[in-house]
């Protein structure tokens, strides 16, 4: 009697420690399904979601507080692909929060005063510029927030949609128009 | 006898190479307006370095090179800039694109033309001149030949031995290469010495298809001419043979890898009017300025041209005399050509062939049926891949799983689309799935990158925070060092409160700054008239009379 519960504690205590050990070596830091979402964001940072950036939004996500179709630059697509990652239900985008055509922000340097106000609104750092000097966008980095639209003092930037060129241009889904047919080659004599 | 070897699959489509070959290439005439394209090349397009107005001599560079994967671009002939825009080009998807238009003065007038001793030029130089030349592959693919002469990346000791010429040219109605092999064969063998010494190979193969006998003839006179141990293989006619990893496949026995390239298994393959042009570029000192290209199709003299690039095809096809019925107009072969939306498009440097179409030529195909998963694309496929499968993944958009079948291998031939008993235009299907796929990582890098360029913007403003906190610090400290020096306020009162020193500091504070505004004189107080004075005086009353009414009646509200 005394041995078998000498036995199940020893046991007992062998596996606690196993595990006690197993929780400090192979802690993970931080919270690896908000890196999968925040993996899944498009990254603009623009905070449409309501949250300041992509990371927050990820992990608010995660912890259940917010919904997955508050993000209108991801599209529906990056809806489908968080629904099918967290195991949730599609859910469309509300009113007012459809996605828009992808655009990058210019700032018309006849009326940029170099106030810097734009500078520090934009979070990819994708603006060039100095104090009463003029700014200018870096268009490759650009992700369209429109954070830097708002802050200008005199509206100078405006958002311009990156039209179909030949270097973005994508092949088509094969799609085939179907031709009408005059009724009198299509009727058949019954034979 | 070389012993051949055999790839998976191939068509036989109808050939329709003869009535091109009837006549020897002819020069077209010299246009009235030449638009050249400055994206004429697989890479970045090439940046203007001429001004509208500018007066350029032929083979004088317009466009320079802007990246490493690029190429240069040359006016054609001698004459005008009247414009650098955007205009229609020869892309699949219709859209315009940038070119410079050349009107020419019809003289005709090179610019200084540097022929060059190939032998006498270390192999970084001669690939310059080959990028500076324009050089791209002609065989439909405009690569830059110049980066395919690099050493290799990952085993840069490691040498290509094998080079192989392209002469297949397996494509039905092109016989821009059979002619230019008929007519041109020893400048080609010269070439292709010229590309295996850069390249250092050992052995030299050229293939070509064995329904071109006449271009294997010339070409096999050319190379006993010449002395130089080459060998000129008759390859058996099957469609794609002339698809480099196929023939590589055909001459060598060996297969390029999944997702590798030919170098890597020490191969190398060039057209042959790529060597042709390279061999030009170097020996004449002549850019890429013109090209052959076939005129056929639904046409009344089917010939070759030798064509200035920038022509408009609207030109090359009145030389053919299209037959009445001609409907439409095809760039490249039937199999893996685009139809050409409009025909007042230039002829960039892939431009191979011009088909014109009518009903009966090419019918149009039958509407596509389901499919039935019959495997005749796989039977068919060169790429030895499974068109059903794929096809099945892009018409779904599951491109994960597309991609995990070898997706990428294919090389768009269009053998499945030929076979398929339901009409399926499959390629169609691929090249939107390719081009999906490659927009998506495209899109993930920016976002990869915006990422990365949010977090560091984070923790730079963190720093700056930190690094002002840390300065503040650091003056206060210094502050307090400094502080014994002065007769100290504290110390002379001993029982001196916090508070009571807080104060004093405020009281030492006023008082610096009521003398500093005592010493600052009032400036314009000298040489004033007797108006101003009197200005000065009345609104000095005022003030008074304001400081007065505020201290007596304005009585901050108590309740």
């Amino acid at each position: 009697m005394l041995e078998a519960l000498l036995v199940m504690s020893l046991i007992a205590l062998a596996l606690g420690a196993v595990l006690g050990y197993s929780a400090i070596k192979f802690r993970v830091e931080g919270n690896p399904l908000a890196d999968k979402v925040d993996a899944l964001l498009p990254q603009t940072q623009c905070g449409q979601c309501g949250y300041p950036g992509c990371r927050p939004y990820a992990d608010a996500i995660v912890s259940g507080e917010a919904d997955i179709n508050l993000c209108p630059p991801g599209g529906e697509e990056g809806i489908q692909k968080l629904a099918d990652l967290l195991g949730v239900e599609f859910k469309p985008f509300g009113a007012g929060a459809e996605p828009k055509p992808k655009a990058v922000a210019f700032i018309d340097e006849n009326t940029c005063i170099g106030c810097t106000l734009c500078l520090q609104a934009c979070p990819v750092d994708a603006i060039m510029g100095a104090a009463k000097q003029m700014h200018t966008i870096i268009a490759s980095e650009c992700t369209g927030c429109e954070l830097c639209v708002a802050p200008c003092p005199v509206d100078c930037i405006s958002m311009v949609t990156i039209s179909e060129n030949v270097e973005n241009w994508k092949w088509k889904y094969p799609v085939y128009a179907l031709k009408s047919v005059p009724p009198e080659t299509t009727s058949r004599t019954p034979v | 006898m070389r012993t051949l070897f055999k790839f998976h699959g191939g068509v036989h489509p109808p050939g329709n190479k003869a009535q091109s070959t009837q006549q020897p290439t002819a020069v077209a005439p010299i246009p009235a307006k030449l638009v050249i394209p400055f994206r004429q090349h697989a890479g970045e397009a090439a940046k203007p370095v001429v001004q509208v107005g500018d007066h350029v001599l032929k083979g004088q560079l317009i466009g320079e090179p802007a990246g490493f994967i690029s190429s240069a671009i040359h006016a054609p002939t001698s004459g005008t800039i009247t414009a650098i825009d955007i205009q229609p080009v020869a892309h699949p998807s219709g859209l315009p694109d940038l070119c410079a238009t050349l009107i020419p003065d019809g003289r005709d007038e090179w610019v200084e033309r540097k022929p060059t001793d190939y032998r006498t030029l270390p192999a970084d130089e001669l690939r310059h001149l080959l990028r500076m030349s324009g050089i791209v592959g002609l065989g439909g693919a405009v690569f830059p030949s110049d980066v395919k002469l690099r050493p290799l990346r990952d085993h840069p000791n490691k040498d290509i031995g094998t080079l192989i010429l392209n002469g297949a040219e397996c494509e039905p109605w092109i016989t821009c290469d059979d002619m230019l092999m008929r007519e041109r064969a020893a400048e080609i063998v010269q070439g292709a010495e010229m590309l295996r010494s850069m390249l250092g190979s050992r052995e030299v193969l050229i293939g070509i298809e064995d329904n071109k006998p006449e271009a294997i003839a010339a070409m096999r006179l050319a190379v006993a001419d010449s002395g130089l141990p080459f060998e000129v293989v008759a390859v058996p006619t099957i469609y794609p043979g002339g698809s480099a990893k196929q023939l590589i496949r055909v001459l060598t026995g060996l297969e390029v890898p999944s997702g590798k390239l030919p170098t890597d298994i020490g191969v190398q393959c060039f057209n042959v009017a790529t060597v042709y042009s390279a061999w030009r570029a170097v020996a004449h000192g002549e850019p890429l300025i013109s090209r052959v290209v076939t005129v056929t199709g639904n046409v009344a003299r089917p010939r070759n041209y030798e064509a200035l690039i920038g022509t408009p095809l609207t030109d090359l096809i009145a030389l053919g005399e299209p037959l009445p019925d001609t409907d439409g107009y095809i760039m490249g072969g039937p199999m893996m050509g685009t139809p050409l939306p409009s025909t007042s498009v230039p002829l960039v440097k892939a431009g191979n062939c011009i088909i014109a179409g009518s009903k009966k030529l090419f019918p149009p195909p039958p509407p596509a049926l389901p499919c039935i998963r019959c495997t005749r694309c796989a039977q068919a496929c060169p790429a030895d891949l499974q068109p059903m499968d794929l096809y099945w993944f892009s018409q779904s958009k599951n491109f994960g799983q597309a991609q995990a079948f070898s997706l990428f291998d294919c090389i768009e031939c269009g053998a499945c689309s030929y076979v398929c008993p339901s009409h399926i235009p499959l390629v169609q299907y691929f090249r939107f799935s390719k081009s999906e796929i490659r927009m998506r990582e495209q899109e993930k890098q920016a976002a990869d990158r915006a990422r990365e360029r949010h977090e560091y913007r984070e923790f730079r403003i963190e720093r700056e925070k930190q690094e002002k906190a840390e300065r503040l610090a650091a003056k206060e400290k210094a502050a307090a060092a400094a502080k014994p020096v002065e007769p100290p306020v504290v110390a002379t009162n001993p029982d001196a409160a916090p508070e009571n020193t807080a104060q004093m500091k405020i009281q030492a504070a006023i008082e610096h700054a009521k003398e500093q505004a005592a010493a600052i004189k009032p400036k314009n107080t000298e040489n004033l008239s007797a108006e101003q004075l009197a200005e000065i005086a009345e609104i000095e009353a005022r003030r008074a009379r304001i400081r007065e009414t505020a201290k007596s009646d304005v009585e901050p509200p108590k309740e």
